[in-house]
């Protein structure tokens, strides 16, 4: 010993102990942790992660056992659906406020893992929709039945062909191209923000595959014209007409009358 | 800028023509003709505007090259023509292609339509720009004869007319003038009545009632599925027709009056007493047929708990009974009392009790 002892104002001993010191905290770390150890990623759904996801960014709006607050809705009774369609849509966690609804989000934050394991802990909060059987949102159904309903309960607020349409005071019903076969079904079962619910007793799940299925139709659908100008109707095939058309049978007009060189 | 006495810039008028001028009332200042206020006797006649020659006129080189463009667009349109008959065979109407901008659309649609656009335009730009360039442009001016016809024309007219009346004894026998009024007076009442009498019946109480009948079930659109109570849960929105409109005689003319929304809310949200009393749980049923001009108001924001009337934007607070809150309309939507009956299932439980819809005259 008193030859380590005759060392210890060697320059490098200063080093060795903080070698030693960060060697024992990482190691004692890495034993009484409980957490580091899981290795594996579950396919099940885990109830209690989902509750550590949603108090770090769901609970400032909506409380702290999901019962709402000044700025968030209760949760209780909205079901794994609405989770699934707001989190993994991007809509939420809200990006900011002041804007008359919450926009599509431009990424989603969270990975399908963890959008599955915040959806069943808000399931918990009170029994509500859950999310659809992949055989009801295929878009495997039948397309006539399909935009026969969507053109008694959807167009109004959505456009003939899913366009998207304003409603009151900014609030707006968003375009539905693109959207995939369960977010559709979700939307429709859980209502969010101004649409209302289609429950399904109203739309029955085979109703709904049949809408899923019309509107990907229309995604796929060649339009024998051409350009579809956005589906807007008479509005831009007005517009379009009125410049480009009524412009050439002007010049055409000017042309006639005028005399040759 | 009138100098009186200097020598007017630019050309001179002559004696006569400036003479002439001063007793118009104009006087001829610097080469410019000045009015003095009063109107002349008589306007000259400016005459045509001076012709302007054009190049194939003038010379040769320039005809041949009009009549090369003529060709050329004649030619166009017979390539057109030829390209119109091969497509209509050669290309599969189903095909679909991308074309630089318009997309993907329908081959045959496309060169179909432009080939035959090209070929009767070409047609028609040939044969105009013929008449513009090769075609006489000498102005010519059409006399107007005077429409008077001669005096002795004039005088045997009146003699033959007066001539044959009397000779038809129109003047000596009244009756017969008599009839043949009331005959061909009569003879165009059968026009004026068919022409009214076709105009259809008169609309009756078609404007003040709808399908609705009391305990008929209200039934899904366009299923025509009848809805239960407990299918109804909070923030539905159900789009319904009365059972049996699809079987009658005028469905769609029924339809157009009878759309009525289910909607429903938590009891506590509504307001109005009344409102209450004709719903079921707080589910309640308003007539979808806007109060301003009648479009279907279907736009139900539930967050808000309005309706919205996409033609105008006429807004419905449901929880206020449906009351005017933006918006032209001027009256609430007419609600339809509503109840359950003895399998569970939603009934009218009366028809409406105001007319659904526009104003019209009659509605009082």
């Amino acid at each position: 010993m008193k030859a380590l002892g005759s060392h210890r104002r060697h320059p490098a001993a200063i080093v060795v102990l903080l070698l030693l010191g960060l060697v024992a905290t990482g190691g004692l770390y890495s034993v009484l942790d409980p957490r580091a150890a899981q290795a594996a990623v579950s396919s099940a759904t885990d109830v209690t992660s989902g509750r550590q996801l949603f108090l770090a960014n769901c609970a400032s709006c909506h409380g702290v056992n999901g019962q709402g607050g000044k700025v968030g809705p209760s949760l209780a009774g909205v079901g794994a659906a609405a989770v699934d369609f707001q989190v993994g849509t991007g809509r939420m966690p809200l990006a900011g406020s002041g804007a008359p609804q919450a926009p599509q989000g431009k990424e989603v934050l969270f990975s399908d893992q963890e959008i599955a394991n915040l959806g069943a802990y808000v399931a918990t909060l009170g029994a509500g929709p859950s999310i659809p059987d992949s055989a009801d949102t295929q878009g495997d159904g039948n397309v006539a039945k399909g935009n026969q309903l969507f053109k008694t309960n959807c167009a109004m607020c959505h456009n003939f062909a899913g366009s998207g349409g304003a409603l009151s005071q900014g609030k707006y019903a968003p375009s539905l191209s693109n959207v995939t076969g369960k977010h559709i079904y979700e939307a429709m079962v859980s209502g969010p923000q101004s649409m209302p619910v289609f429950n399904d007793q109203n739309l029955s799940p085979a109703d709904k595959n049949d809408i899923i299925s019309y509107l990907h139709y229309l995604d796929q659908s060649k339009n024998p014209g051409g350009l579809n100008l956005g589906n807007l109707g008479p509005v831009s095939e007005g517009m379009f007409i009125w410049i480009f058309g009524l412009g050439l049978v002007i010049g055409a007009a000017v042309w006639l009358g005028s005399k040759a060189a | 800028m009138s100098e009186q006495g200097t020598e007017p810039a630019g050309e001179h008028l002559s004696q006569p023509v400036a003479a002439a001028r001063q007793g118009q009332g104009q006087v001829e200042r610097q080469g410019r003709v000045e009015s003095q206020g009063a109107i002349p006797e008589r306007f000259t006649n400016p005459g045509l505007p001076p012709h302007v020659p054009r190049s194939a006129d003038l010379e040769e080189n320039a005809a041949r090259r009009a009549e090369r463009q003529v060709a050329t667009l004649f030619g166009i349109s017979m390539v057109a023509t030829v390209v119109f008959l091969v497509a209509y065979f050669a290309i599969d109407p189903a095909t679909y292609q991308f074309i630089p901008g318009i997309g993907q659309a329908n081959l045959s649609n496309v060169v179909l339509g432009i080939s035959l656009a090209v070929s009767l335009l070409g047609i028609g730009f040939g044969a105009v720009h013929w008449a513009k360039t090769l075609m006489p442009d000498t102005e010519v001016s059409e006399d107007r004869h005077p429409m008077r016809s001669s005096q002795a024309a004039r005088r045997d007219a009146v003699e033959t007319i007066t001539t044959s009346g009397a000779a038809a004894q129109l003047g000596r026998r009244p009756l017969i003038k008599y009839t043949l009024g009331g005959a061909l007076g009569l003879v165009a009442l059968p026009l004026v009545v068919q022409l009214t009498g076709g105009l259809g019946p008169l609309p009756g109480t078609e404007l003040a009632t709808t399908f609705w009948r009391k305990g008929m079930r209200l039934m899904r659109d366009p299923e025509m599925t009848p809805i239960k109570l407990s299918d109804v849960t909070l923030g539905s929105v159900f789009h319904v027709m009365p059972e049996g409109i699809d079987l009658s005689p005028h469905a769609l003319e029924e339809k157009a009056k009878a759309a009525v929304i289910l909607i429903s809310l938590p009891p506590a949200a509504i307001q109005v007493t009344k409102e209450l009393d004709w719903s079921v749980d707080g589910i309640v049923a308003y007539s979808m047929i806007c109060t301003h001009v009648g479009c279907p108001v279907g736009l139900y924001e539930h967050r808000t708990h309005q309706l919205l009337c996409p033609c105008h934007q006429s807004t419905f607070d449901v929880t206020q009974d449906a009351a005017v809150v933006f918006g032209p309309a001027h009256r609430p939507l007419p609600q339809l009392q509503i109840t359950v009956d003895a399998d569970g299932y939603l009934i009218a439980a009366a028809p409406f009790q105001q007319p659904v819809g526009p104003t019209y005259w009659e509605r009082g």
